[in-house]
């Protein structure tokens, strides 16, 4: 028998509401100094009042819509996914043919692997001051450093997907006829997919970690930048605010992904339920 | 008339105690239309050999001819049907079965037709749209067989193709084969350590010794088909069959043994 969807959900929202009433709780007691720790209904407040537009509706401005999504909430997050998607874009478009290549060819490997292994423990982070000097200020650094985060997982990840596929598949596709092309085509880069969306999965978590810090160092609007700023101000109760929608955001776009996977893997084995 | 000549094919692989003689100076003479089993315990050359007429790998010396032709490489001209089925998985049964039509350059509506009369003949029109995971061993085999007589070569070589199912599936599909068989008028060569399979299935029936591969019997099955496997006569054959083999078997164990001593 197969279990109710609201029952598993209800259950698991059980532990976190317990938890939001503890902490409710301690701070109503005073328990904790609410300069730096706020009880969860004035974070809810400060969340609502981030997320809802500034001000009141004026016809004569723009539409109900664009007032709808005019709070400083909604621009942030949608500047954050904007350099995640660039980003990450940018850092996929460029390891995926080279890392279709290196799978691919023994030698291209042989030639490029030592100068991947090299780079690809440095943190994307360790490059801020770089992209800084070289790019200045706004999206541009931003957008390199994420690119860096979504390249070599990209990469790696569709190295290893080419070098994987089994034999019979190539031995196959050459007795039915295939060319070297069509076999890449047809047969390589299929089978290469489940371990391609991996790294894909991997690229996008690193972007969304990487668009955090960079918007904390070099951009001034975005989620990261927001939590930032209000620590200056000693707005805790934004700060948790603003986390809290980085989560969801995070959330979001990896079962977003995973689904996009889902889709895309439903002939292979591995996802059978 | 000879559809596949194998002429003094000798195939040695390098292994760092010097090399193994998987083949030694095998000629055979195979008809066109002839139904012919590769027999022997593990290690006998019997996949080698049907490798090298496929074309996946030469051998070391002599020369295969298939259909007049000297074989250098793999080729749809010689369908191969594996044991581990081989079956695209991120293809449908469907695309599984055009892929050697798209290939080969068929217009749409011929392919489309073509996989559909296959489908037909194998009884797997309901599974045109699924996935090769959902499908049992035996569908499984049955798409590869189809995607292999898509591409209408004269040749089958089959590899242990049933060897992964169970008994009945086995039966069912051995008997299929054989109506397909018939049908189409298919060289097949048929690589099993079946001795039963072998005289179910085959015309001739070739087994081979253990290292060096060479061709220890060479026998002609002439009863009608179907054969009854309770039979006097398929019971004296399968005694004397199972003798070469155990024998080869024996001489396989022995050699395993001696090298595990020596290590």
């Amino acid at each position: 028998m197969r279990r109710k969807p609201w029952l598993t959900a209800l259950q698991g929202a059980v532990v976190p509401l317990l938890l939001l009433a503890l902490w409710q709780a301690a701070s109503s007691a005073g328990l904790a100094n609410a300069k730096i720790m706020p009880s969860p209904v004035a974070v809810a407040v400060r969340w609502w009042a981030y997320l809802a537009p500034a001000d009141p509706y004026d016809p004569a401005v723009g539409s109900y819509l664009t007032w709808i999504f005019s709070g400083e909430l909604i621009h942030d997050a949608i500047g954050s996914l904007y350099r995640v998607v660039m980003g990450f874009l940018v850092g996929a478009v460029l390891a995926l043919p080279l890392g279709l290549l290196m799978g691919a060819s023994t030698k291209a490997f042989r030639w490029l692997n030592p100068l991947v292994e090299v780079l690809r423990p440095i943190p994307p982070i360790a490059y801020i001051p770089l992209s800084i000097l070289w790019f200045g200020l706004g999206n541009p650094p931003a957008i390199f450093l994420i690119s860096l985060g979504a390249f070599f997982p990209v990469l790696v990840n569709t190295i290893a997907g080419v070098r994987q596929v089994d034999g019979i598949y190539l031995r196959a596709a050459r007795n039915l006829g295939a060319g070297p092309l069509t076999i890449f085509r047809r047969v390589m880069l299929p089978a290469a997919t489940p371990y391609i969306l991996s790294g894909v999965r991997i690229g996008i978590g690193t972007a969304f970690i990487v668009v955090i810090v960079s918007e904390m160092i070099a951009v001034n609007n975005g989620l990261g930048f927001r939590i930032l700023e209000a620590r200056e101000y000693f707005w805790s109760d934004k700060i948790i605010a603003g986390m809290f929608t980085i989560g969801l955001l995070g959330l979001a776009i990896d079962s977003g992904v995973t689904r996009i996977n889902t889709h895309l893997l439903r002939w292979h084995r591995g996802l059978e339920h | 008339m000879a559809d596949i000549l194998i002429d003094h094919v000798h195939k040695r692989f390098p292994i760092p105690e010097g090399e193994v003689v998987a083949l030694k100076d095998i000629n055979l003479d195979i008809a066109q239309g002839e139904f012919v089993c590769l027999l022997g315990p593990s290690g006998c050359g019997k996949s080698t050999l049907l490798n090298a007429i496929a074309g996946f790998s030469n051998p070391t010396d002599g020369t295969i001819t298939v259909g007049g032709k000297a074989v250098t490489g793999p080729g749809p001209d010689r369908g191969m049907v594996f044991q581990e089925y081989a079956l695209f998985p991120w293809m449908t049964v469907a695309k599984n079965i055009r892929f050697g039509l798209e290939i080969k350059g068929m217009a749409n509506d011929a392919a489309d037709a073509r996989v559909t009369e296959l489908l037909d003949m194998l009884g797997m029109r309901e599974f045109a749209n699924r996935f090769p995971k959902d499908l049992s061993g035996g569908m499984r085999q049955r798409v590869a067989i189809a995607r292999v007589l898509a591409l209408d070569s004269p040749v089958l070589l089959m590899d242990e193709p049933f060897g992964a199912l169970d008994a009945l599936t086995r039966r069912s599909l051995q008997d299929e084969l054989l109506k397909i068989w018939s049908r189409l008028g298919k060289t097949i060569v048929f690589v099993t350590h079946s001795i039963e399979e072998a005289i179910y299935l085959a015309d001739r029936i070739i087994v081979l010794t253990y290292r060096p591969g060479t061709v220890k019997s060479d026998v002609r099955v002439e009863m009608a088909r179907p054969r009854d496997a309770a039979s006097p006569e398929f019971n004296a054959l399968k005694r004397e069959l199972s003798r070469l083999v155990t024998e080869e078997q024996q001489r396989h164990e022995a050699a395993e043994r001696a090298g595990l001593t020596t290590d």
